[in-house]
């Protein structure tokens, strides 16, 4: 009998995925999965989360036609999900309480956390505070300059803050010195990682928690638009609010599932984060996946004007996507990003995120394949109240 | 049968022995080379070359650094073939290298094993390779007769540390501590009950105590009940501090731990 995709659980997607880390780490990862693997059929556990997703993250998010957005574009129709809307601007809280709800079943008393925008950073700091964990979050250097705003946000909600300062100072070192941290203080502290990459069981186990927007999503297209979508559209850096949207419907094969990747500068200068378009498998923070590297398997440096998106890495999941043919994966540009964000701002009054300003952008590219009257859904992730810094600037705002 | 298990046994029962790291290519590879060599000179009895990795999270700040800066010196991963042929010419001592997994899949582990046993080199450690992920590299380092290290750590459970006994060649890589490497005052009683589950799993297997090691007593005390000990940051701290000669003083005097 064929499996049907949505119910690949890992350790593997095809050949992608694994656990590409130190020993140390192994008993932990078992931890986690044993405990994972219990609470998921727990009802105690599926009801609490339920419960936290009802009264505070704010579920179901609502979806917003943006008839305007898409005149902009073409003939097509063009349906938001608004993830923004929920509690600390973006779709990572689903992730992080659940994961927060495992650390208080294994008994760990610490959390940390790696983030690039800071907005995982910041969903784990509200958790922390609403759980009554320490919470410890390891930004670059360079992101916490550029996302000043969610730093205070993280102090004001009681977390640690720690820059780091050693190679590209960006989101991926901000892993590695959490998985350094994790190693030396397993015991008694939770990575709550904050997308779909690392080792097993990370990718199953973050995708599940955020699988939640694509189960909504489509049974509001069916009640409220009368059909599923022809496209389903988000931006990728790791990949967690793309798999949350995507995987409910995997196996709807009228469905196209589209990604789209930071092309910086452009995927023809080295200035980019488009791991699926310009990258090769390899070996990166604890999975088999598509990366940004050099001849030698070296990590490259990425760049990406959002801190979102600006890693060399893709969860393992992905790039079997990818591979098998069943998700395509497009690069869009800085500029393409901006402009798109200004458009739904003017257009529906709906600042995004930068990172979701890549999957607005990329829809224009899709339009050559697109029948009239084609169905968008698009995943709106994230608010983009904390690029006004870097929107003002570009834009000249101020 | 391993040249560096060899080493191990023959030194047991006479001190033990003194297993030391350098980054390859730190500052330079001329100078790394060079920097192993003296090593050798001065009391250490296995080579452990680190090829230097973008990633290194098994890493302190102080190796971290170090192979920062040999990267940014222009280190390329076939340099790591040049400097072995070069070390193995002028050292008896075995000389395993120590890398990150990445590099050696980017490579073709086939190919990659292939070299280092060409140039003379007696195996590899990697630490972010567990044998559950290493079929592949099981195969390749028994195609060409070379040490594979695999770690055995405070949390790994009795069947893991057993998969590690029964899955390495040369030694068994015990880690003393929960953490990265990187000198530390107090060694964990820990490595003691890691080196015991070892026995129990293995009673043939040779072990060596690796992260946190920095003085001669650590060293005596770690070959009281192991097979040998692994110093890494210690040596390039020293290196850092007083270039060659500070690290020949170094290296002689936790060579000293190895004194009955």
């Amino acid at each position: 009998m064929v499996q049907k995709l949505t119910e690949q659980v890992g350790p593997y997607f095809g050949e992608f995925g694994g656990r590409f880390v130190p020993e140390s780490l192994i008993a932990a990862l078992d931890e986690l999965d044993e405990t994972y693997q219990h609470a998921k059929n727990d009802p105690e556990f599926i009801a609490e989360l339920a419960h936290l997703h009802k009264t505070y993250t704010g579920r179901p998010s609502i979806i917003t036609e943006a008839p305007k957005f898409a005149a902009s574009i073409g003939d097509i129709r063009v349906f938001l999900k608004r993830e923004d809307l929920n509690h600390t601007g973006s779709h990572k809280i689903n992730n992080v309480l659940g994961q927060a709800l495992l650390a208080k079943r294994m008994g760990k008393s610490r959390i940390i956390a790696e983030t690039g925008a800071g907005q995982h950073g910041v969903a784990s700091a509200t958790a922390a505070a609403l759980l009554g964990l320490e919470c410890v979050v390891y930004m670059g250097a360079v992101d916490t300059v550029r996302q000043a705003l969610n730093v205070a946000r993280m102090r004001l909600l009681g977390a640690e803050v720690i820059p780091v300062t050693t190679g590209s100072r960006t989101l991926k070192d901000a892993i590695n010195e959490a998985l350094r941290d994790w190693v030396a203080n397993v015991e008694n502290t939770h990575y709550l990682l904050g997308t779909v990459a690392g080792p097993h069981p990370f990718p199953t186990m973050v995708r599940d928690f955020h699988s939640v927007i694509g189960i909504e999503a489509r049974q509001q297209m069916l009640d409220q638009f009368g059909s599923l979508p022809d496209v389903v559209a988000a931006c990728v850096g790791g990949g967690s609010n793309a798999i949350g949207i995507f995987h409910a419907f995997l196996d709807d094969e009228s469905v196209r599932l589209v990604g789209m990747e930071a092309a910086g500068d452009g995927v023809d200068t080295l200035r980019h984060a488009a791991t699926l378009s310009m990258g090769r498998p390899g070996v990166l923070h604890g999975a088999k996946s598509y990366l940004l590297q050099d001849e030698d398997g070296q990590t490259l440096e990425s760049h990406s004007i959002s801190a979102g998106l600006d890693y060399p890495g893709v969860g393992p999941e992905h790039a079997w996507l990818k591979d098998i043919g069943r998700a395509e994966y497009i690069p869009v540009t800085d500029t393409e990003a901006m402009e798109a964000l200004k458009l739904l701002s003017r257009n529906e009054g709906i600042i995004p995120a930068i990172e979701t300003a890549h999957a607005l952008a990329g829809i224009e590219k899709l339009m050559p394949t697109l029948r009239p009257g084609s169905k968008i859904l698009v995943n709106l992730s994230g608010r983009g109240d904390k690029d006004m810094e870097t929107a003002a600037k570009y834009f000249g705002l101020i | 049968m391993s040249r560096t298990e060899d080493v191990l046994r023959r030194n047991k029962g006479n001190g033990g022995s003194l297993i030391g790291y350098f980054p390859l290519g730190y500052p330079s590879l001329k100078e790394s080379i060079d920097a192993a060599v003296v090593m050798c000179e001065s009391g250490v009895d296995v080579l452990e070359l680190g090829i230097p990795y973008s990633d290194p999270v098994m890493d302190g700040i102080v190796i971290q650094q170090a192979t920062e800066q040999a990267l940014a010196n222009g280190f390329r991963l076939r340099h790591t073939f040049d400097a072995i042929r070069e070390v193995t010419s002028r050292v008896s001592a075995p000389v395993l290298v120590m890398t990150y997994w990445n590099p050696v899949m980017q490579y073709g582990q086939e190919k990659f094993a292939s070299e280092l046993a060409a140039v003379g080199a007696s195996g590899a450690i990697t630490p972010d390779l567990i044998p559950d992920e290493a079929s592949g590299w099981i195969g390749a380092t028994n195609n060409h007769g070379l040490d594979r290290v695999f770690l055995a750590t405070p949390t790994s459970s009795p069947a893991r540390t057993e998969s590690a006994c029964a899955n390495s060649v040369g030694f068994v890589y015990a880690v003393s501590t929960m953490g990265i490497t990187g000198a530390r005052e107090d060694l964990d009683q820990k490595a003691k009950q890691v080196v015991a589950e070892v026995r129990t799993q293995s009673s043939d297997s040779m072990t060596a105590v690796g992260i946190g090691v920095s003085t001669a007593a650590q060293v005596r005390d770690i070959n009281s009940y192991a097979d040998g000990a692994i110093v890494g940051s210690a040596f390039v701290k020293a290196y850092q501090q007083g270039g060659l000669d500070g690290l020949r003083r170094k290296v002689s005097e936790l060579a000293k731990g190895k004194s009955k």
